[in-house]
């Protein structure tokens, strides 16, 4: 017999004659959006200490602009898909992942830009799932520095509204703040392989 | 010394314990470690407050946790039909699969996969259950080099140390010896420490950063665990902190999986209950920094997934023990455990110390060693570990039933036998609690069986009106 076969028939004599369960699922599921949601969503990112801006569609370039100039970002990723009107004008080196930069390339840049597939407003959480305008997933891992804009129709209340938008077939990258690490006499330092420096901003439709 | 690890089942020898010595000597001896002592404190005190914080502001925990509990079982019952309909969904996104009887036949697996590709050196991240096939040795001993990249395991690996706990598994050392170890090690394994290294956390963090982005960008082949697998949709899904996860699943060419069987979830929909549980269980956060998932063969990448029994499906077997296998590896029973707190982690000979350790270990290993048939002592059976477990496995019931199984000293007969006997009569600790004034009598001021080891060095207060877990409550452990 195979060690599949073994295995599987280990597990069929185990569990023979063991009751099923039914599963309760009297926890609260997904929630509809709600106004609140933005501040709670900048309230828990911040949390982590990341930077959140929240900004009016018209405002994002400048807002990105400013943002780069502060960090002192020159070389930036921009993956395929980020929409043109959210970039600044001048001010930065665009860098392009076709054809497909190496690790080390990566490495150098100064920081990426990318949006995000869905935003969890109770728990901080920002998803990629390597869509137009977030790319592979290195993109988001090797520079030192992540900005990832935010429409305000991507966030939902919980992890069960996100849950259920998210595509099982992507490759999903949850981002609840900068890389971080407890492991010495559990004090948090954030930063550690993935980017030290996470900011939000979060994009919301013109006022009327 | 080199550290030698030969796997589960089998032999334990490590740090001069060693499975001849039951846990009541190991535990004498990390006992009289203040520094280990004090860290233990310090750390679990800090990590209880954080996850009471964020546990509490879920209203629905408890419908949260009983999903949970019930999705495990759930899945343990039909588990051959998952694991199969989990290879398909691997299969078909261009996936391999390979399935391990023990632990010899997964290192097997993957040492002959890691040759295949022709290269020497692996990174890998965190991973319990390659800890438990003692996956780094096997590699060794065919010239293969798996540099752990996780700073704590960094930190365990320089210092040719072992993992004392779960989820901080350095606990057990202080910023100055982690500076001591970077500077006297990192250079035997590639980039040296900084010069003029401090102690300072970020300083240190730094200088791991340094240390392992070159590792990272080199290395062709990689390997990790899981935290979940779904076998609906083939979704593999892990859990971390630090990035190092990501840089492991992302970068590599190759990326080899250990999992062991009992870590699948049904339903895609199965995650938004475990996605909440296991934050705030383990690191106390509403959500951990990075969670990476992937399906099959991901972004060109070559994916291996060897499924692991290594006495999973003996646990399996087992009526009462079974529930072990719901464990999400959460760490919480650790940080609320009077004993571990005590004792540390590597008082349990195990990958997997504290509580849930104490009846997983036997229970995979089969309870043949002297160590083994001395965890199911290894508690108070004071209660703590079940309310904080997001699955609601009910340690303290299944160490009374293998204490009842294995074979003990006399003096711990005798210790527990007021308490067993209760234990045994009320069915469920907590309702012996609830007994109150009969049962303070049954509280024996020396902790019983081998835990006396360690209440020798270490006086235990009187328990006069109050249960221990009351107790423990109100003081933090004794702390205050
Ligand atoms: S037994 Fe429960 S509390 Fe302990 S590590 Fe496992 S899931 Fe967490």
């Amino acid at each position: 017999m195979s060690a599949r076969d073994v295995i599987l028939a280990r597990v069929r004599a185990a569990v023979e004659g063991v009751p099923d369960v039914e599963i309760p699922r009297s926890y609260r599921g997904a929630a509809p959006a709600s106004e609140g949601l933005v501040d709670l969503l900048a309230e828990r990112v911040r949390h982590y200490k990341a930077a959140v801006h929240v900004v009016e569609e018209a405002g994002v370039a400048e807002l990105v602009a400013a943002s780069l100039a502060e960090r002192r970002a020159r070389r930036l990723v921009v993956p395929e898909g980020f929409p043109e009107p959210w970039l600044p004008a001048q001010g930065f080196e665009r860098i392009g992942d076709e054809p497909r930069l190496s690790a080390s390339d990566l490495d150098t840049a100064d920081g990426i830009l990318t949006t995000c597939a869905v935003a969890i407003a109770e728990t901080g959480t920002i998803v990629l799932d390597a869509g137009a305008g977030q790319g592979r997933r290195a993109l988001t891992l090797l520079p030192d520095f992540h900005l990832c804009v935010v429409r305000q129709d991507q966030i939902v209340a919980n992890v069960p509204d996100a849950v259920a938008r998210l595509d099982p077939a992507r490759p999903l990258t949850w981002i609840s703040g900068p890389s971080a690490t407890s492991d010495i006499e559990l004090n948090r330092v954030e930063g550690v392989h993935g980017p030290r420096i996470l900011e939000v901003v979060i994009v919301t439709p013109a006022a009327t | 010394m080199s550290r030698t690890f030969l796997g589960m089942p089998g032999t334990v020898s490590m740090m001069g314990y060693s499975g001849k010595e039951g846990f009541p000597e190991n535990a004498a001896k990390a006992v009289r470690n203040s520094q280990l002592r004090f860290n233990l404190r310090k750390a679990t005190g800090t990590i209880r407050g954080r996850r009471a914080s964020v546990v509490g502001e879920l209203p629905d925990w408890p419908d949260l946790r009983q999903a949970g509990k019930a999705i495990k079982d759930h899945t343990l019952r039909n588990l051959d039909t998952y694991l199969v309909q989990l290879e398909e969904a691997v299969t078909k996104a261009g996936g391999h699969v390979h399935w391990a009887r023990d632990a010899a036949e997964a290192n097997r697996i993957v040492t002959d996969l890691v040759k295949a590709t022709g290269e020497t050196q692996v990174v890998k991240v965190k991973s319990m259950a390659t800890q438990e096939i003692g996956l780094n040795e096997a590699l060794h001993d065919e010239g293969i080099t798996a540099y752990e990249t996780d700073l704590a395991e960094l930190i365990v690996q320089l210092g040719d140390d072992w993992p004392s706990h779960i989820l901080v598994p350095a606990i057990h050392r202080n910023r100055s010896e982690i500076r001591e170890i970077f500077v006297r090690h990192m250079s035997e394994w590639g980039r040296p420490a900084p010069e003029k290294l401090t102690d300072d956390p970020a300083a240190l963090a730094e200088a791991a950063r340094l240390h392992l982005r070159e590792r990272f960008l080199a290395t062709k082949v990689a390997i990790s665990g899981a935290n979940f697998m779904v076998a609906e949709t083939g979704t593999l899904v892990v859990l971390e902190s630090e990035g190092n996860g990501r840089m492991c699943l992302t970068l590599p060419e190759t990326l080899i999986s250990v999992v062991g069987i009992e870590k699948l979830l049904p339903t895609w929909r199965d995650l938004e209950v475990f996605l909440q549980l296991l934050p705030r269980s383990s690191t106390g956060e509403r959500m951990n920094p990075y969670t990476s998932m992937w399906t099959g063969a991901t972004e060109g990448q070559e994916f291996h997934l060897v499924l692991l029994d290594n006495g999973r499906t003996r646990v399996l077997a087992d009526d009462l023990g079974r529930q072990a296998l719901r464990c999400i590896r959460c760490s919480a029973c650790l940080n609320v455990c009077p004993v571990y707190e005590r004792s540390g982690g590597h008082a349990y000979g195990s990958v997997y110390p504290g509580p849930i350790g104490a009846i997983l270990t036997p229970q995979l290993r089969g309870m043949e060693s002297e160590l083994d048939r001395s965890l199911p002592y290894a508690s108070s059976l004071c209660g703590a570990c079940y309310e904080v477990c997001p699955v609601a496995i009910d340690i303290p019931s299944v160490l009374v039933e293998l204490r009842g199984r294995s074979r003990h000293p006399v003096a711990e007969r005798a210790g527990m036998a007021a308490a067993g006997w209760v234990l045994n009569r009320s069915g469920r600790l907590a309702r012996a609690q609830r007994m109150g004034g009969r049962m303070r009598r049954l509280v024996p001021k020396r902790l019983p069986g081998p835990l006396g080891g360690w209440t020798d060095t270490r006086d235990l207060p009187d328990i006069p009106k109050e249960s221990f877990r009351d107790w423990w409550n109100r003081t933090d452990g004794g702390s205050r």
